[in-house]
């Protein structure tokens, strides 16, 4: 199950906890399906993201901005859906402003479930389905998503309004987007973890959970953050016996000729330092290893792996970074 | 911005031997939790007295660790038994409990309706689940509720809590006044208007402000399903003055002087510009802000030119190296030269990799705009921390004379 051949959907939604690294997957996520020739769309669901940072663009809004060739970036915005939502659906006129009302029904959106998803669903379903009937322009629709926790709530939006709203407008909009969400050929859901304890715990309950509760298909895992192995198993040996004191010392003499350090500081020219810092990544991916295993064990889906990226900052070279090993991942 | 101060201390026994109440905040996946919990644990054993840990959302291994996996928001105290198990003596008692939002709600509504009837026609109505899961920071708000609650059972000499994930952590600080906003406000009033008249099911009389909201919401959502809500939130409403009051008495505990707040960042771009907004929230709203927590910092080594000149010697110049090393210390597996040339080389590159990331963060702390009392760095620790003895190590470089007070890590816990 090495290729999920993920880009041939029309609809990649992209979850994980908090912080794994969502934003910038689904950047590259972008990237790569763009320089494959495709028209991207990447919806950004959370007004308060950075995800064109990482194509260093300025922030966006409702209205799509091309940040890159082939990508276009929206910032999701409720009181801009919902008055698209009622022009398009309900061909309610719009209102020339509807702030008061709009804040009434973000009220009611908030107690009520499923509304305020459905406003963000609804705008990504209609997307994707004008990019099918040729009104749109678009190959890919890629979601910067809710995290984990949310994640169910916001998919399952439809069916929660079709079980709360018997009968009206909204509930007959809401067969069409289920239908969408839950054909294989046109959407997946990627989770994004790191492998560390709670991101592996959550992705594996968020599989569950979205198995039993959506009929939304999964596409991938991408883990997030590997840590490279420095050592063969062998040579894992000749770094232990070089730790000992005696080879150390040794050592730090050695490196001390060679940067032309003199004196007493030749037997502390840095290498412990340097042996230390090796012991910590050694010991940081076999922690990491174990989670992993307890993912690939829980999780029978497609897992991509994507490298630590050791940078001063992440902007488009990152980016770059990232879309390349998805890239190889992919087999691309 | 906070007022200018001497020098921050490194260590938390000062703030928490003058202070009730810790609330722990930050972004979501910085560490808050064991953060919270290593803090308790390493006052239980250092400061003596009862110090509670209230956790919200603890990994599994952590809440197995404190016992408190099956409780709900009943208090377990951990027994000294594990204390010594884990290589310590307490010279207090740690307590812990996690926050069981349902639970909390449903007490809340029970106490706060005139009367049962109102409170089951609540609890049972199906949007409760769903207002109570995620209405007006409802997880935020029950636990500055559970905070209020322990604190006035005078049973704890510290509490440390923990709060729960938000995008913004400012959320929280809002939710005690949120809440009675909402009972108060202009939006409930016309969701309850026609039912408050006394009027039949359609039979609605609203204000006219509220008309166009209604052809909206009609149109959109169904009258029915609009009907079921005003309905839900009239009986809601029952609960006005309990909760208002009770809003009111959270909102002054935190003001209070004897609790203060500990931010808890990682060193990444991201966490840290929210912990730093958050502590500018703290000041301008008259809070204290007691403590900024650096966690998963770098080991200082990384930093350390020597290791730097070291590294690149390593990674540019390993063959002579290796045959220097292998001439001296002779045999075994440091003998075979081309296997030490590539380790070396290997453990050169891993060290300038990681030495970038550790300049970053050390370029972060010094751009750092708010200085509070006590500026703290945990390290990254290369091991899980899920038994009482890891937060318990974790705990104590936030103390003087902790293991790594230093924020150099030497070896990490067992
Ligand atoms: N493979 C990687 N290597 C190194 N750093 C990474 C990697 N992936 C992400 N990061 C960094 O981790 C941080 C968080 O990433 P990102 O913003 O993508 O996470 P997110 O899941 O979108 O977060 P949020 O939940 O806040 O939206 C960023 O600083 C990002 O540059
Ligand atoms: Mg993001």
């Amino acid at each position: 199950m090495s290729n999920p051949d993920l880009l041939s959907r029309r609809l990649l939604v992209v979850t994980g906890k908090g912080g794994v690294g969502k934003t910038t997957v689904t950047a590259a996520l972008a990237l790569l399906a763009a320089e494959q020739g495709k028209r991207v769309l990447v919806v950004e669901v959370d007004a308060k993201g950075n995800l064109t940072d990482f194509f260093e663009h300025r922030p966006v809004g409702f209205e799509p901005v091309e940040v890159y060739r082939g990508v276009h970036v929206i910032t999701m915005d409720t009181e801009a859906s919902l008055r698209e939502y009622l022009r398009i659906h309900l061909r309610v006129p719009v209102m020339g402003r509807i702030g008061p009302v709009a804040r009434a029904f973000d009220f009611v959106a908030n107690a009520a479930p499923g509304v305020k998803e459905i406003l963000t669903i609804g705008k990504i379903a209609h997307e994707v389905r004008e990019s099918l009937r040729g009104n749109a322009p678009w190959d890919l629709v890629l979601v910067d998503a809710a995290a984990t926790g949310h994640i169910v709530a916001q998919l399952g939006a439809p069916e929660t309004m079709r079980e709360f709203v018997s009968v009206g407008p909204v509930r007959n909009q809401t067969e069409w987007m289920i239908d969408l969400l839950s054909d294989p050929a046109i959407t997946a859901l990627n989770v994004v973890a790191t492998p560390e304890e709670m991101p592996v715990s959550e992705t594996i309950d968020l599989v569950g959970q979205v198995r039993e509760r959506l009929s939304v298909p999964m596409g991938a895992v991408i883990v997030n953050r590997v840590l490279p192995e420095l050592f063969t198993h062998a040579d894992e040996e000749v770094f232990e016996s070089l730790r000992e004191p005696k080879t150390s010392e040794a050592l730090d003499v050695a490196v001390a000729d060679l940067t032309g350090v003199g004196g007493e500081s030749r037997k502390t020219a840095g290498s412990v330092a340097v042996l230390e810092g090796a012991r910590l990544a050694v010991t940081l991916r076999r922690t990491r290893a174990v989670h992993l295993q307890r993912l690939r064990d829980a999780v029978d889906l497609p897992l991509l792996y994507l490298p630590y990226v050791f940078a001063r900052d992440h902007g488009m070279r990152v980016t770059r970074v990232i879309a390349d090993s998805l890239g190889d991942e992919l087999g691309l | 911005m906070t007022k200018a101060r001497s020098a921050p201390v490194d260590v938390l026994d000062g703030l928490l031997a003058a202070r009730e109440i810790v609330v722990f905040a930050g972004s979501g996946g910085v560490g808050k939790t064991s953060v919270a919990a290593a803090t308790a644990a390493a006052a239980a054993v250092r400061l003596g007295g009862k110090v509670l840990v209230l956790t919200v959302d603890p990994a599994r291994r952590l809440a197995d660790a404190l016992g408190v996996e099956h409780l709900g928001n009943v208090e377990r105290r951990i027994p000294d038994e594990e204390f010594k198990q884990a290589g310590a003596d307490a010279r207090g008692e740690l307590w812990a409990a996690m926050l069981d939002t349902k639970q909390a709600w449903d007490a809340l509504v029970l106490e706060h309706t005139p009367d049962e009837a109102t409170a089951y026609r609540i609890l049972e109505n199906p949007l409760y689940h769903n207002i109570t899961s995620r209405f007006v920071q409802s997880h935020d708000y029950i636990a500055m509720e559970r905070l209020y609650q322990v604190h006035q059972s005078g049973e704890y000499d510290l509490i440390v809590i923990d709060t729960p994930p938000t995008r913004n952590a400012i959320d929280f600080l809002e939710a005690p006044k949120r809440m009675a906003d909402f009972f108060g406000g202009r939006l409930l009033r016309w969701m309850t208007a026609p039912y408050r008249a006394g009027q039949g099911r359609g039979a609605r009389v609203f204000e006219v402000a509220a008309r166009p909201f209604y052809q909206v919401a009609d149109r959109v959502l169904g009258g029915q399903f609009v009907h079921d809500i005003g309905e839900f939130f009239f009986n809601f409403q029952t609960m006005y003055d309990g909760f208002v009051e009770r809003a009111r008495a959270v909102e002054r505990l935190l003001h209070d002087r004897r609790t203060t707040f500990a931010v808890v960042s990682t060193l990444e771009a991201a966490p840290l510009r929210e912990a730093e907004l958050f502590c500018s929230e703290l000041d301008d709203r008259g809070f204290d802000l007691g403590a900024l927590i650096l966690n998963k910092a770098l080991p200082a080594y990384f930093r350390d030119p020597g290791g730097h000149r070291a590294a690149v010697t390593l990674s540019e110049h390993a063959e002579p190296v290796a045959q220097a090393v292998a001439e001296t210390a002779g045999d075994g597996p440091v003998a075979d030269r081309e296997a030490v040339g590539r380790v070396l080389r290997t453990v050169g590159e891993s060290f300038l990799n990681f030495e970038v990331v550790a300049q970053r963060e050390l370029e972060l702390q010094r751009a750092l705009p708010v200085v509070p009392e006590v500026v703290a760095c945990i390290p990254y620790f290369e091991v899980d921390i899920y038994d009482l003895a890891g937060l318990i190590t974790m705990g104590s470089c936030l103390f003087s004379d902790g293991l790594f007070s230093d924020g150099a890590l030497s070896e990490g816990p067992s």
